[in-house]
Formats: structure tokens, C-alpha cells, sequence
């Protein structure tokens, strides 16, 4: 890599007032023909634009970003990764991003701040428990870590919690991998690593339309002008059925905002994760201090990234009903994105009725934990021009078979 | 302690009311109406706080909302309360507060060494290094938790929140929000004009701007009149100490108005705090300004303050925070501030950064002795710990250092860089913001919103006259807008003259950071100062790529303090306008979220916590269970008896007996927390015919029916039993969980879907109570109490239902089992359902009533196979359930096309079959299921959904979907439990374990 990061290489330039480090990423103008675009500069996006350059020896790739990259659901969401999922094939693709996470700061030379401390999800009644139970034994199966944990090791883990509320802590289930990593970070990193294997991040760059020729896409329209391509592959998120529509097919997709906030910062209190699907509270503490807390999604679709003050109010209540200390803690920011939701709130990575063109999307309120695996299957994917194992089962045809991934049926809930 | 920096005169403190605050340890001396920052002025503190990364000395700043520096630990114990900010506590008697972020204090702290790091740890940094020699995440969380701790602003308090809060919901047709001069005008008009107004003012008092204008001017007596005006119109209810925190869609305000927080502890039963959810059918929005710094090398320094901070401090606290003062401006506003320091006995200095000033500005000043530097800037900041003295230069139009620089001593730097109008809530609606050259800020786009309007300072207006101007306008036609009244006469206060020095967004030259000629600073010099963010933090995001505005503020934490920015956003974009050769508006601008100012969790979670959390339902029967020592479980909402111990029994012993006994004799469950709803109207058959699997248009009145319901992908959703009471009506039961949703999701097929329908769905749950009485003895109870029905199994058979009294009470008598027993359902009015229940229980001693709660009700159906929510877990299918058999081959139904898709029609699909467990011991639900000998990893072929130890058959039994599981009786497999350890060995066999052909409830 060019330039290098490490400690010597800042203290080097430390002497140097920092005048040499050079741009993290380059902004080219884009070329008149790729072998793959990639539509959408989020994490998923530039992850299976640097697996496609590293790994799949594509690198004449151009990721077209509207706005400015990472600035979607990646750059907004409450940083969780984990992969204790019911089912086997979600177990599988989260993870196979869980085993690449660990070492993804190495692999891309860019502090991503994976941080495995631990996540919790609580169980607060007789179903709670019935269903973590039932998880946890599908993840021993899939070889995922999943400890049962009593009231007493809970209290021993979040010391403030209040085990006695009015849904009362009955249990909880840990995964000792799952944690947190900086977002903006993955985004940056697989942006200026892809970037050094010669992938072309081209900001500002709104595609328009496709360009499809028998049946087959050959290019895409932008506000840049016409660039042709060999592969298209779309990975925009709560836009994706925007993109589908201009590639002439439906998506079986619902957009909804999803609410998230900070408090102000503090002087660490929560050491891991903690998630409550029961009373729906979720809470961890940014290396900068603040406390993070996600809500749920809103129950009207939409694209405006804010969202209902109400579903706010009921995050709050809860928060307070489990951590009556953080009553006096102050809230900071409260802002909203817009989550792509499909019946069974499992992602869609899939061929199309366009031939060569590729969508990744549908991950719902879940995605940023599966970045780096997402990126790298759908790459193999794209570059083989036949779907990874891992990504096979979700398959668009799963909406036509019944064949679903239904991770969010049972409790309906974010996850 | 004696208040050195206290004017003799002056000032809007109560001098009669003297009290004393403790801050680290010191005491300050004080007035009422003081707040802990002008105390902390009066009293000569200098530092009174610490950096966030470098650890410098830092000393107040402001005067506002907007303070980054002066935050602190407030109060001690359980009402403790970090970063606090100084400049908005107001101060009271026994006031304690330390300083944060800083060990062993803020005047002496370890932490400082970080400034020998400086140049290691610039911007983004972090993301440089740490990664570790090895791969993994090990070195990372090593040093992870370094950080953490470093980290951080306060300390979080660790016991629970003594204060309450409390939340109000309020209406209006215009809400004026801000108690300056043009928020008291809109407020006036509107209520002139006959509209009903709430007028929303963060600070204590009312008057905004005023409150900093010298006491006894002419604009304390307009305001004097404004306040009096407003006291007697009734139409307009005014809060302060109330701050609007957020926009949101549909014209709802959230506000948070601080009730006591201004005292040590709330009176008995007040609230701390109360959150306001304000609908408006108008809004002005009359927020006001926050003043901007300048950037130069130290600009961080204890001493360095904003111009019109030191100006409120003078004329509201009547303090003099500096005796030898340096003004730096780069616009019209620091000369009015000049002119009151001199009258308050400071030497000024005063530079500004435009070479020519209208004679209008400097003549007045130069009478009062004000030494002038046109066309000059501050380069840097004297002194350590406080300021010494200011390198003052000529400036180029860039900003950058012209010639030598030159000190001159002073104790105070005051910095004007004009004004930022407070539009944050306008950009929470997702309104258009437009750049304004002239005031060099970004303004509301007037025509963009048509329910709010704008006033007054946030408009980028022109003086004291023009803000009550806007005000009045923006209240009259706020106000039109609501009656549709036009016309009206109203009458607001306006001063005789402006005063022209008042008029800040004129001529602002657009200087905001001062550099040496290669664009250097002689230190650092910060953008955000509460973010520890430098102009070469700045500089060097540009030299990485990170140009646009959201990458900037994410990679070097620009304006993501708590202060959000207030200070720092224009500064920072118009460096990165600069580096980029682009206009400010061309470099944009971040978003603005909600809240404006930081608020308390919670208040926004009001009384809705404990038990209150969420509402808890009881049945009507309630009392009568917790009288009969049953042991209640939550069930949702609901409170329900989960058992009746008798004699120390445990739950297991309880439920077994119950169960037992409703086999052998009678029992009563309380059912009322079944969902019901009434469908009603001359189409209900045929929505009902569309909305269950089975077919209902052939019921006949009196009759009753199991139904199913799926979803539209052809999962099954719920069950339960529908009677058709009349031509029109149809009474609907739901199961207790699902009960809202199933309403919710009628009311959304008729309004999207079935418009056509002639169909009413209402919930009736509340209304009735619902009994089960199941047994042997069942209808030789019930024809024991009822009266006016006959029971018999040839005029009442299963399925039918028929009207009876119960001591004088009309009931609804279904003849329905879910036990398996003979068994009805009785259904009474819910006032009556006390007495109703005690009559069967009065009558019921002679069979030998007894309740069951529900752990035997589970029991008693899982030995008839049916199926509860367990089994309907959103996964499963009609054939799934053993259920196909109920959907029609004939019509089309809610679900029917999808429902046959290949994947959910597939045989292999785990199917609803019965297990008989061997050994002594019960399974645990979610256990799985392997064929026995496998190997007991890898794929399972189901597992256990609801199990319990059936008395009816001796021998511990569960529910399971298993793969061919129909294929599979008398098949043993192995139960694995993962979390027990433990492997156990069953019986497959069917889930109808008990009295298949229904011999008992048919009798």
C-alpha cells in the first residue's frame, strides 16, 4: 500500500506536521467502461468492490456512490456485529463475516475498532426464554458461541442493571464474539483499500438508469454521463427498489425509517452489548462515551431519514425501565435511516431477470454486522456469474418457493 | 470569598439575596439570578475545566446554551449530573459542582501531558494505529480500554434517578418559540388576533437579547410593557425554563421544560422535569443567534470569550470578567459591546478585521477612549493558564498575517466572528436553508414552510425594532392563517429609535481564522473548541480525501460534541471552503437532528416507568384470584393466574392436580384476556368468509366456529372461535397475544384492500369476561346456576351457544372445549363478571369447583394436541399444524395462493406430532430432536414446542415439529438439550394424545 499506516508511519509524519499523508482514496473521473460497477458506496458496496480487486482479480471496478461514501445506513447505525441467528443460512453468512471482521483492521490496514466484547440479549418471560433457548441450541450446532447465562452472571456483566422491572430478567443468552467496530471506519477502510488495488470511488455519481441489451445490462446512466459495464452489481439499501424499478422488475421490499441516538458522552459504564427484543432496549457505549441506543423501526414506510417521535419515547422507557441510572444522562442526537425490509427480514443477494446484473440489499434493521461477509460472497458471486453457497439461499426465487429465511417471524422484531 | 470581578451597580441579580455554591472545593459567592459561570466570573475563576483530548485549560466561554468549555459535575449523589453546562445552571444556595475530565483537578491535572502527544494524536489518528503486530483484535481491545477511559466527558452517575418527571400533551393554534424581542411580539399578535398561543422561552426570564442590553435602557422599559401586555391576555400561556428540542412531521413540537431543576431538590411530588408534546396548527420561530468565534493559535485560552457573552455578563450578571480588554470582530457587533465594557470601567482595545468602518460605529467609541486597530486580527493568544496578552496583525483578505505582529497585555480577549441564526428546528422539518451573504450565514428559505414562520435574529434581521417588526408580522399572520380573520388591529411596543450598533448582520467580512502569511498557526487554534478539533485537523482531512462536509465532521468529530456545532459548523466550512476554493454554500452543510440542546432521558420516559412501564391489565376477576393465593404471570400486558398453590404445592404439583381435577371433576379458567372483537355490518359473513380458511357464510345465528387466519404468504396467523350472534353480527375471540394485531390487521384489510365491504371491526375485549368451566360436572354446574336455558346435549351440542341468566346477569353460554372436557364458555359483561364468577363458585362447592390457572390449561391442551402460540411462531403452515384440512378447496381466502408455494407445500416439512418422553423427567421446550444413535451435531430433525407431564396418561409428553413427523409414529428418537446437557429418549406418536374421537367433550 502506498502509504502505509502504522504507528512509525504516524510518528514519521508527526515530524513531517502531517503535510505528507496523502488522500485516502483517490477521486478519479470515471472511465467509459468497467468490468463491474458497483451501485452504492456503502460498506457492502466498497467491501465487494475490494473482494472482487483482492480476490477475484477484477480490478477495472468503479463503485458509483450518489452522495459521499458511507453516509447511508453505514454510516448510521449502532455499530453491532454478530452472528448467534436461528437459522442455519443466516448463521453461515453472519458468520462468515463474524470470522472476517477479526482480522479485517490487518487485512485492510485501517483500524476498523472490532471490538468483541461481548453481547447479551436478554430474556424477560417464559417465551424470551423458550426462544433464546431454542437459539442457542441452533447456534451450538452451527459452531457459534452461545453461553446461558443466569440473572446473577447478567448482574455480574451490566452491574446497573435492574433484573426486578416490570418484565423481569430471566435470562440471557452471550455471544463473546459479537461486539462493536467503528462505522465510518469500514466504509473508510474498504474505500482506501480498494482504492490500492486500483478500484475507482467515484462520489457524486447518481445512477439514472441501466443500459440493458437482450436481456442482458450492458451500462448504466448517471448524472456523470453513460458508463458501460460487463457486471452490475446494486447494493443501495432502502433504494434498491428505486433501482429495480429502473431495471424493469419488482423487489419484495418495504423501506421504513429506523430511529437511533446518542447520549452525551461519559467515562465508560457499559462494557458490552445489551439487547432486550422483550421490551425492546437495546444500549452499548461508543469508545468515545457516548451511549448508544437503538430503537425500533417505525410502522410506516417511508424514506425521510427520521422517523416518529413516538418510537423514540418507547426506546427511552425502556432504557429507563432496565437502567434507571441513566435517567439523568442526557440524549445528544437522535437521528433516523432508512431500512429495507423483506417478509422474512433476510437480505436478498441474488441474480435478476436482467442478465449479469447483481442486487444485494433487503437487510433490513441488520446489515452493518454482515459487511465484510456480505461483500465477499456477493464478489465471488458477481465474478463467477453463479451465486456463493453462502448466498444462495437468498435467492430472490426464495419469494416465489417459500422457501424463507424467517429470522423475524416469530418475535418480529429488529434484530 | 470576595467577588473581585462584581460591578458596584447594575445587573439583573437580586443583591439582596446573597448566596454561596461550592465548585471544587471553592466557595463562590453569589447572587439570585446569577448562574454558576457568572459566579464563577464574579469570583475571579479562571480555569474551570479541561480540554476533551489535550487536557488544556479552559475557562467560560459563553454565556449560553451554546458553552463548550465550562461543563460540570452538578450536584452529588443520586442527583448527580454530568456535563452540566455552567453558563445555564442557575445558581441557588448550596449549589455543589466539581470539574470533569480532569485528575486530581481542573486548576492542576496528570492529563495535560496529553499536549506532548499533540502531534501524534491529530485527527483520525486511531485509525492509523493500534491494529497490533499479529492479527486478531487482542492488541486493539488493549489498547481499546485506554482510550475508553480517556475518553469520555463526565462521570455518569451509579444509582438510580430519585427525581420524577412527567409528560403533558398540548395544543395550540400558534406556538411562538423563543422569548426574545421577536418571539414576545409574535406572541402578542397572535393572542391580539384572537388565536391561542403558547410562547416557549429556554431561560428563566423572558426577554432574550434584552436581558444582555444595559439595565434601565429603553429597551428594558418596551420590555417591561411587552410582559405586561402578555400577563393579561388569557389566550396565551407562556412556560419558561422550557427548551423546544425537536421538529417533528405533522406539526408536533417536543419540548422539555425544566420544572426544579433549579433548586437542590424538587418540592414533595413536583416533577424535576417535564416533557411537553406540543401539535400546532402554527409556529414562529423566533430562536435567536449564537455568536461565532474567531480561529486563532490559542484561541482555547481561559479569557478568551465571546463579545456579546462578556457584554451579558456586564449588564445582566454585573460582572467584569477582565479590567484590560481586546476586542476582535469582523463585524458590527462588538462595538456596542465596547462602548458598555468602557462604561463599565475596562480599557479596550478594539481591532477590526475590515480596514473601514462607517464613522457612525468608531466616532462614539473614540469619544470614549477605545484604542482602534482597523483592519486587524488576533494571531495568537498570551499566557498558559489565562490570558496575558494578544499578538494582534494586519490581515490580508485571506486572513493571513500582513507584516510583523505586535502584543498588547490585556486580561481578556473578547471575539465577535457575527452571528449563526438558530435553525435547527426549520432543518429538523426537512425545510430548504439559503446562504446569506451578508450576514454570512444560513438563513430559512422563507417560502419553504406555509406552518412556520420565522423572526426576529434567526432571520439574520436587522435591529432590536426590526426583530419586534418580524415578530408581529410573523404572530399576525400565524395567527390569520388559524381564523381566517384578516385585519386585525394589534398593538406591540417598538423603542423610539434604533440603535445602529445594534444591527450585526450588516457588513461582516467574511475573516473567521487568523494564520501566519504560509497559512501556520503559532499554536493550536481551534475550530471546536469543546472537540479539541484544530485548523490543522482540518487541514489535514482535506489533504486525506475527506472533502465532503459529513466526512470532515465524522473524521475529525468537528461540531459532534455536545455543543453539536453551535460554534464551530460555519468556522469549520468556511476553512474547507477555503482549502476546497469554494463558497461556503457550495461545501454545505451537516444535518441537524434533534435535540437542540441535549435533554434528559428521562424526561422524555415521564412517569411511564416501573410498573407503569407498560399499562397493566387485570381481568374483572382479578381481586377474586389474588384473594385465592393464585400465583400470577405476565402475560403481555395481562396479569393471569398461572396456578393455585395449595398447602406449599409447587408449580409442578399445582398444575398437575389442577389438571387432574378438571379431568375428574369441574375447574373454572379465567379466559377473559382473549382478544374480541365484534364484526359487524350486512358483508361481516363474507369478510369473515376472506379472512379465516374455512368456510362461513352458511352459519347460522346461535352457531360458532373454529377458525384459522393466515397471513397473505400463507403462514398461519391465528385461530379462534367466531359465533354469529345476529343477521349483521358476529362476535370474534383471538388469542390473548395477538389480540391487537389481529384488529389492527382487519382494520387495515377493510380500509386498504375490502373498501367495498360494508364491515365494522371493533374491540370488545374489555367489555366481556370470559369463563371456561370444564369437567365431567360442567353442565350439571351450569344448570345448577343458570336459569332460562336449556343445557342438554340435544338442545345446546358443541358449537351452538345459547342466552341465559347467572343470578339475575345475562351470559352468553358457548358450548366449546379447548381442554378436551365437556366444557363451555361463559360470556358476561365485564362490570358483572365478579359476581358472576362467585355464583359458580358458590353454587360449584357442591361439585367440587376449583380454579386452574394457565400452566394446566397448557397441560390439558397440549394432551389434546391443540395448538397455542408455540406452535403458530409466525414459521409454520397450515399442513405444518395438522390444520390443512380446515382450509376450503373452494373459495380464494387471505393467504390461499401463496400458501401453496413448492417450499411451504413440501412433504419433508417438520409437521405438528405428539412425543411420549421416557424417564422421570419432563423435556424443555426448544430441545431438539435427533434420530436415535445419530450423531447429535450437524442438522436436527425438529425440536420440542411445548411440553408439560400429562396426568391424563401418566408420563411426561410434549408437542414437537418434526420432519415427515406423520410418517413417524412409534419411531424413538433422542431429545437433545443443549443447555441442560442432558439426552433423553421418546416415543413419536400423535399429537392427539388424549381421547382422540372427543367421546368427553361430546358428551
Amino acid at each position: 500500500m502506498k502509504n502505509k499506516y502504522s504507528i512509525f508511519s504516524l510518528a514519521r509524519n508527526a515530524l513531517s506536521y502531517h503535510q505528507r499523508w496523502q488522500t485516502a482514496w483517490r477521486s478519479p473521473e470515471p472511465k467509459k467502461q468497467y468490468d463491474v460497477i458497483i451501485i452504492g458506496g456503502g460498506g457492502h458496496g466498497l467491501a465487494t468492490a475490494y473482494y472482487l480487486a483482492k480476490e477475484c482479480g477484477i480490478t477495472n471496478v468503479a463503485i458509483l456512490e450518489k452522495s459521499w461514501i458511507g453516509g447511508g445506513n453505514t454510516g448510521r447505525n449502532t455499530t453491532i456485529v454478530r452472528s448467534n441467528y436461528l437459522w442455519d443460512e443466516s448463521a453461515a453468512i453472519y458468520d462468515h463475516a463474524m470470522d472476517l471482521w477479526s482480522d479485517l483492521s490487518q487485512e485492510l490496514n485501517y483500524n476498523v475498532m472490532f471490538s468483541p466484547r461481548g453481547l447479551l440479549h436478554l430474556a424477560h418471560s417464559v417465551h424470551d426464554m423458550q426462544e433464546i433457548s431454542r437459539r442457542g441450541h441452533s447456534n451450538h450446532l452451527n459452531g457459534i458461541d452461545a453461553e446461558f447465562l443466569n440473572p446473577e452472571q447478567i448482574k455480574k456483566m451490566l452491574p446497573f442493571i435492574e433484573l426486578d422491572c416490570r418484565y423481569p430478567v430471566m435470562g440471557g443468552i452471550l455471544q463473546k464474539r459479537g461486539g462493536t467496530a467503528r462505522h465510518d471506519a469500514v466504509a473508510w477502510g474498504y474505500a482506501r483499500a480498494a482504492d490500492a488495488l486500483g478500484v475507482d470511488i467515484i462520489q457524486n455519481c447518481e445512477v439514472t438508469g441501466f443500459n440493458i441489451r437482450d436481456g442482458a445490462v450492458c451500462g448504466v446512466q448517471t448524472s456523470r454521463g453513460q458508463i458501460s459495464a460487463k457486471k452490475v452489481g446494486v447494493v443501495t439499501a432502502g433504494h434498491c427498489s428505486v433501482l429495480a424499478e429502473m431495471a424493469g422488475f419488482r423487489l419484495p421490499i418495504e423501506s421504513f425509517p429506523l430511529q437511533a441516538m446518542v447520549s452525551e458522552p461519559v467515562k465508560p459504564i457499559v462494557d458490552c452489548v445489551a439487547m432486550s427484543n422483550g421490551v425492546h432496549a437495546y444500549i452499548s457505549q461508543s469508545d468515545k462515551g457516548e451511549l448508544v441506543i437503538g430503537a425500533s423501526s417505525d410502522t410506516y414506510t417511508s424514506y425521510t431519514q427520521t422517523g416518529g417521535f413516538d418510537v423514540i419515547e418507547e426506546t427511552i422507557g425502556a432504557i429507563v425501565e432496565l437502567y434507571p441510572l441513566f435517567s439523568r444522562m442526557k440524549m445528544m442526537r437522535q437521528w433516523g435511516g432508512i431500512v429495507d425490509v423483506t417478509v422474512d427480514r433476510s437480505p436478498i443477494l441474488s441474480k435478476t431477470p436482467v442478465d449479469n446484473l447483481f442486487f444485494n440489499c433487503g437487510w433490513g434493521t441488520g446489515g452493518f454486522k454482515a459487511t465484510p461477509g456480505s461483500g465477499h460472497v456477493f464478489a465471488h458471486s458477481i465474478a463467477n456469474g453463479e451465486m456463493h453457497p453462502i448466498a444462495a439461499p437468498f435467492s430472490i426465487d426464495r419469494f416465489h418457493t417459500g422457501g424463507l429465511i424467517d429470522e423475524g417471524a416469530a418475535a418480529a422484531v429488529a434484530h | 470569598m470576595k467577588q473581585p470581578n462584581r460591578l458596584e451597580h447594575g445587573g439583573r441579580i437580586d443583591r439582596d439575596r446573597a448566596i454561596e455554591m461550592q465548585f471544587d472545593g471553592q466557595t463562590l459567592s453569589a447572587f439570585e439570578g446569577d448562574t454558576l459561570a457568572s459566579a464563577m466570573l464574579a469570583n475571579g475563576l479562571k480555569i474551570v475545566a479541561r480540554g476533551f483530548k489535550y487536557h488544556r485549560p479552559r475557562g467560560v466561554f459563553s454565556a449560553g446554551v451554546e458553552e463548550p468549555n465550562a461543563l460540570v459535575h452538578l450536584r452529588s449523589g443520586a442527583r448527580h449530573e454530568p456535563n452540566a453546562r455552567a453558563t445555564v445552571v442557575e445558581a441557588y444556595d448550596g449549589l455543589q459542582s466539581t470539574g470533569q475530565n480532569a485528575w486530581p483537578g481542573v486548576r492542576f491535572d496528570i492529563s495535560a501531558v496529553n499536549q506532548l502527544l499533540a502531534p501524534f494524536i491529530g485527527a483520525g489518528f486511531y485509525y492509523k494505529t493500534f491494529m497490533g503486530p499479529v492479527k486478531g483484535t487482542a492488541f486493539w481491545m488493549f489498547c481499546e480500554k485506554f482510550i475508553r477511559r480517556a475518553a469520555g466527558m463526565g462521570r455518569a452517575q451509579t444509582v438510580a434517578d430519585p427525581d420524577e418527571y412527567e409528560k403533558v400533551n398540548a395544543f395550540c393554534d400558534v406556538l411562538v418559540i423563543g422569548g426574545g424581542p421577536a418571539g414576545l411580539a409574535a406572541a402578542i399578535a397572535a393572542g391580539q388576533c384572537g388565536a391561542r398561543v403558547i410562547l416557549l422561552e429556554q431561560d428563566a426570564c423572558l426577554g432574550g437579547s434584552m436581558l444582555s442590553l444595559p439595565v434601565g435602557g429603553e429597551s428594558d422599559a418596551c420590555l417591561k410593557a411587552m410582559e405586561a401586555t402578555l400577563k393579561g391576555m388569557d389566550n396565551v400561556r407562556i412556560l419558561k425554563r422550557t427548551t423546544v428540542f425537536g421538529a417533528y412531521d405533522q406539526d408536533v413540537y417536543g419540548a422539555v421544560e425544566r420544572v426544579w431543576d433549579h433548586v437542590e431538590v424538587p418540592p414533595a411530588h413536583q416533577p424535576r422535569q417535564r416533557y411537553w408534546q406540543i401539535r400546532t396548527k402554527q409556529a414562529v420561530m423566533a430562536t435567536g443567534a449564537i455568536e461565532r468565534p474567531l480561529v486563532f493559535a490559542n484561541n482555547d485560552r481561559p479569557g478568551v470569550m465571546l463579545a456579546n457573552a462578556v457584554r451579558s455578563y456586564v449588564n445582566r450578571y454585573a460582572v467584569l470578567p477582565g479590567k484590560k480588554i481586546v476586542l476582535a470582530t469582523n463585524n458590527d457587533s462588538a462595538y456596542a459591546v465596547a462602548a458598555d465594557l468602557v462604561r463599565a470601567g475596562a480599557e479596550v482595545s478594539l481591532l477590526d478585521a475590515r480596514v473601514s468602518v462607517p464613522a457612525e460605529l468608531f466616532k462614539p467609541l473614540e469619544a470614549l477612549g477605545v484604542q482602534l486597530y482597523p483592519g486587524y486580527g488576533i494571531l495568537a493568544a498570551k499566557g498558559s493558564r489565562g490570558v496575558s496578552g494578544a499578538k494582534i496583525v494586519l490581515l490580508d483578505e485571506n486572513g493571513c498575517a500582513r507584516g510583523p505582529s505586535k502584543t498588547i497585555r490585556c486580561d481578556l480577549i473578547a471575539v465577535s466572528g457575527g452571528w449563526t441564526p438558530v435553525v435547527h428546528l426549520w432543518s429538523q422539518r426537512g425545510q430548504k436553508l439559503q446562504f446569506d451573504e451578508q450576514s454570512a450565514s444560513f438563513l430559512p428559505l422563507k417560502s419553504a414552510s406555509s406552518t412556520l414562520k420565522t423572526a426576529g435574529s434567526a432571520n439574520a434581521c436587522g435591529d432590536l425594532n426590526q426583530a419586534l417588526l418580524q415578530g408581529e408580522v410573523a404572530g399576525q399572520e400565524a395567527a390569520k392563517a388559524v381564523t381566517g380573520v384578516v385585519g386585525v388591529q394589534v398593538n406591540v411596543p417598538r423603542l423610539k429609535e434604533a440603535i445602529y450598533a445594534d444591527d450585526w448582520a450588516r457588513d461582516l467580512l467574511m475573516i473567521w481564522s487568523v494564520t501566519r502569511e504560509d497559512g501556520s498557526t503559532d499554536g493550536k487554534a481551534f475550530v471546536d473548541v469543546q472537540h479539541d478539533v484544530a485548523l490543522s485537523d482540518i487541514d489535514l482531512a482535506h489533504r486525506e480525501g475527506f472533502v465532503s462536509v459529513e466526512h470532515l465532521k465524522r473524521y475529525t468529530t468537528t461540531g459532534m460534541a455536545t455543543d453539536q456545532g453551535k460554534l464551530s459548523n460555519i468556522n469549520a466550512l468556511a476553512r474547507m471552503a477555503q482549502l476546497q476554493a469554494l463558497s461556503i454554500p457550495k461545501v454545505g452543510t451537516t444535518t441537524f437532528r434533534p435535540p437542540y440542546t441535549p435533554i434528559a432521558i428521562g424526561a422524555i420516559a415521564g412517569r411511564e416507568q416501573g410498573i407503569h412501564f407498560r399499562p397493566t391489565r387485570l381481568t374483572p376477576v382479578h381481586d377474586w384470584h389474588v384473594d385465592n393465593a393464585a400465583v400470577m404471570i405476565e402475560a403481555g400486558a395481562w396479569k393471569r393466574p398461572w396456578y393455585y398453590p395449595e398447602g406449599g404445592e409447587t408449580i409442578n404439583q399445582a398444575y398437575v392436580r389442577e389438571a387432574a381435577h378438571v379431568r375428574k371433576h369441574v375447574g373454572v379458567v379465567d379466559a377473559s384476556t382473549l382478544g374480541k372483537i365484534a364484526v359487524q355490518g350486512p358483508d361481516a359473513a363474507e369478510f369473515l368468509n376472506r379472512v379465516y380458511v374455512n368456510a362461513w357464510k352458511k352459519l347460522k345465528i346461535g352457531r360458532l366456529r373454529y377458525g384459522v387466519m393466515l397471513r397473505d404468504d400463507g403462514i398461519v396467523l391465528d385461530d379462534g372461535a367466531t359465533a354469529r350472534l345476529g343477521e349483521n353480527d358476529y362476535f370474534m375471540t383471538t388469542t390473548t397475544a395477538n389480540a391487537a394485531k389481529i384488529l389492527g390487521y382487519l382494520e387495515h384489510l377493510l380500509q386498504t384492500a375490502w373498501t367495498d365491504l360494508k364491515v365494522h371491526v371493533t374491540s370488545v375485549s374489555d367489555q366481556y369476561a370470559a369463563f371456561a368451566v370444564a369437567g365431567p360436572s360442567a353442565r350439571d354446574l351450569l344448570d345448577a346456576v343458570c336459569s332460562g336455558a336449556d343445557l342438554s346435549n340435544e338442545a345446546l351440542p358443541n358449537n351452538q351457544f345459547v342466552k341465559a341468566t347467572i343470578a339475575g346477569v345475562p351470559v352468553r353460554i358457548n358450548r366449546m372445549s379447548y381442554s378436551g372436557e365437556l366444557a363451555y364458555e361463559v360470556y358476561v359483561a365485564s362490570g358483572y363478571a365478579h359476581a358472576v364468577w362467585k355464583n359458580l363458585f358458590k353454587a360449584g362447592a357442591s361439585f367440587d369447583i376449583k380454579p386452574y390457572g394457565t400452566e394446566s390449561m397448557g397441560a390439558l391442551r397440549i394432551e389434546k394436541g391443540h395448538v397455542a402460540g408455540p406452535e403458530i411462531d409466525g414459521r409454520t403452515t397450515l399442513g405444518d399444524l395438522g390444520l390443512a384440512g380446515f382450509a376450503s378447496r373452494v373459495k380464494p381466502f387471505s393467504g390461499s395462493v401463496l400458501r401453496h408455494r413448492e417450499k411451504l407445500d413440501m412433504a419433508s416439512r417438520p409437521t405438528l406430532v405428539g412425543l411420549e418422553i421416557d424417564g422421570d423427567t419432563g423435556g424443555m421446550a426448544g430441545s431438539l430432536i435427533y434420530d436415535q444413535r445419530a450423531q447429535q451435531m450437524g442438522e436436527e430433525q425438529g425440536f420440542l414446542t411445548s411440553t408439560t407431564y400429562s396426568p391424563a396418561l401418566k408420563k411426561y409428553i410434549s408437542l414437537a415439529l418434526l420432519r415427515d413427523g406423520h410418517e413417524r409414529f412409534g419411531e424413538s428418537v433422542d431429545i437433545v438439550n443443549h443447555v441442560g446437557d442432558t439426552v433423553q429418549t421418546a416415543k413419536v406418536v400423535s399429537p392427539h394424545f388424549f381421547d382422540p374421537e372427543g367421546a368427553r367433550q361430546n358428551a
